[in-house]
């Protein structure tokens, strides 16, 4: 039972629920993790998050934060003694947030764009907006990262907890769609970068296997093509 | 070389005049504006200003913001650093012929507004909000309190991604599908009413991060509703908001950069007629 009141309500395919799980094991805090059953909405999740209704939602002391970023945010700057982060300066960090609405408001969507796509040409023209999206970040963990294993330095921080929990359905697409996304010789800071994430001590365990995200990619998949054709 | 004559012209001066300490620039500047009554010769006055500001600024490096006159997201961050007493140089964009300064400060979206600091650029308006309060002290934009920060962020990315859109759409809209489109948007008006019943500003008692945000429902959206013949923040379902609106209008530091509101009615009638010659092209 965690020592603050603290729950996170989501689903654990969501790589949105995965970016507060990282942040609070990154800041050394328990939580109940109250998942939502895929399909239908329960009343604290509507009441909690009137507004949008959707995951996560991080209820602390019985007050609910919304919005995966700005729940990471809050955890950031409400637990400040712990690792942080964000990083500490003001530029570094208006760099880290560009980057991260840029991964939420077209990057991510343009992976999504590849499931959507219809017919081969429009796949091919989804896969290579994935691909330079990806080139641009790789531009962007150089200069983040300085040298270091992760956007944050050598921990692991705001971006790389905005970008990284998207890694496992990278790796479903990849596979279902017989594509290389992150390819070693095009972006290898990625690369590289991808299996460290992957692996560190705060994110292995909220990192959902590939094979278990493929079967839910699967069934989400079959719902919209039978609601294309209905 | 010219820089370093009038620092020491203004550093003459500030001892002629017995002005000492780590103010004594803003001393003098302060003086000189209100009292006129220094006795320097006209250029040195001149360059006083500019000096001053230099100075002001120049411990804090050199700010410029990049930007298009009637844009609500490039007034924004004007208000921001107006509140904050940071001077700036602004520099106008054409967005139909766009700078080398504004695509090489902004490779992946080209957009402004643009803010630039020493030169770095830090671009998405609500992004540059947030440098903006944590580079410069003294007025703070967003409030101290983890979860009130979570909120104001909350119902800025809201307003940014949902009421703006859905104003523009209802301007749009026509018949039915109008009277639709203005349901939807005072669905979203209704959740902000309630943020901001019994405070005079989503900051409290002074205008922060969140207000900025709102801004837009000042100017911008009454000329949608005229351009739009249309009524959104009608005041009888939104007095708070109204009310709001009424408070933020009259601070005039925001009254300063607002942009009138019949070169915004321009501005979306132009989109609008130009979206509708469009559609009657396909058709």
């Amino acid at each position: 039972m965690a020592e603050n009141d603290l729950k996170i309500l989501g689903a654990w395919p969501s790589p949105y629920v995965m970016r507060p799980r990282i942040a609070l094991n990154i800041k050394s805090l328990g939580y109940d993790f109250l998942e939502e059953q895929f399909g239908s909405k329960s009343d604290l999740l509507l009441k909690s998050n009137p507004v949008y209704k959707k995951i996560p939602v991080l209820i602390h002391d019985g007050k609910p934060i919304c919005e995966s970023l700005i729940i990471v945010q809050y955890i950031d700057e409400n637990w400040n003694s712990g690792p942080s982060i964000l990083p500490s300066d003001p530029y570094d960090r208006a760099i880290a947030r560009f980057w991260a609405t840029y991964i939420d408001d077209k990057w991510f969507p343009a992976l999504r764009g590849i499931a959507a796509a219809q017919g081969e040409d429009a796949k091919k023209a989804a896969i290579e907006s994935v691909v330079e999206g990806l080139v641009l970040l790789e531009d962007a963990f150089k200069n983040c990262s300085k040298g270091e294993k992760f956007f944050g330095g050598d921990k692991i921080g705001y971006l790389d907890i905005a970008l990284g929990c998207f890694l496992g359905w990278v790796r479903v697409t990849e596979k279902m769609n017989n594509v290389k996304l992150l390819d070693e010789a095009k972006t290898p800071g990625l690369y590289k970068w991808a299996e460290d994430f992957c692996a560190d001590s705060s994110v292995k365990d909220v990192m959902p296997e590939t094979n278990k995200l493929a079967e839910v990619a699967k069934i989400i998949q079959a719902k919209i093509r039978a609601q294309a054709s209905s | 070389m010219q820089d370093l004559s009038l620092e020491i012209q203004f550093e003459r001066v500030a001892l002629d005049f017995s002005i000492q300490g780590r103010n004594k620039k803003r001393i003098l500047f302060i003086n000189f504006v209100i009292y006129k009554d220094l006795r320097v010769e006209q250029n040195l006055q001149t360059n006083c200003i500019s000096l001053f500001y230099r100075f002001s600024t120049g411990r804090m490096g050199e700010v410029k913001v990049i930007g298009s006159s009637g844009s609500v997201f490039c007034t924004r961050v004007e208000w921001a650093l107006k509140l904050k007493g940071v001077a700036y140089e602004y520099i106008q964009e054409n967005l139909l012929n766009k700078s080398e300064l504004l695509i090489n400060s902004n490779p992946v979206h080209k957009k402004v507004p643009v803010l630039l600091h020493d030169d770095k650029p830090i671009v998405e308006s609500l992004v540059i909000l947030e440098y903006i309060d944590e580079t410069w002290k003294g007025y703070s934009l967003l409030p101290q309190d983890p979860h009130e920060r979570a909120t104001a962020r909350f119902w800025a990315k809201f307003v940014d991604e949902t009421c703006v859109i859905g104003s523009w759409q209802a301007m749009q809209a026509e018949g039915e599908a109008k009277a639709r489109a203005i349901e939807s948007v005072q669905e979203l008006f209704a959740f902000i009413e309630k943020q901001i019943q019994g405070k005079k500003f989503f900051g409290g008692e002074q205008i922060g991060y969140l207000d900025l945000v709102m801004g837009w429902k000042c100017h911008w959206l009454s000329a949608m509703e005229e351009v739009g013949q249309m009524k959104l923040l009608d005041q009888e379902k939104f007095p708070s908001l109204h009310q709001w609106a009424e408070n933020f209008k009259q601070n005039p530091i925001i009254h300063e950069i607002m942009p009138p509101q019949e070169n915004l009615v321009n501005y979306f009638q132009g989109g609008l007629n130009y979206l509708r010659s469009l559609a009657t092209n396909k058709g």
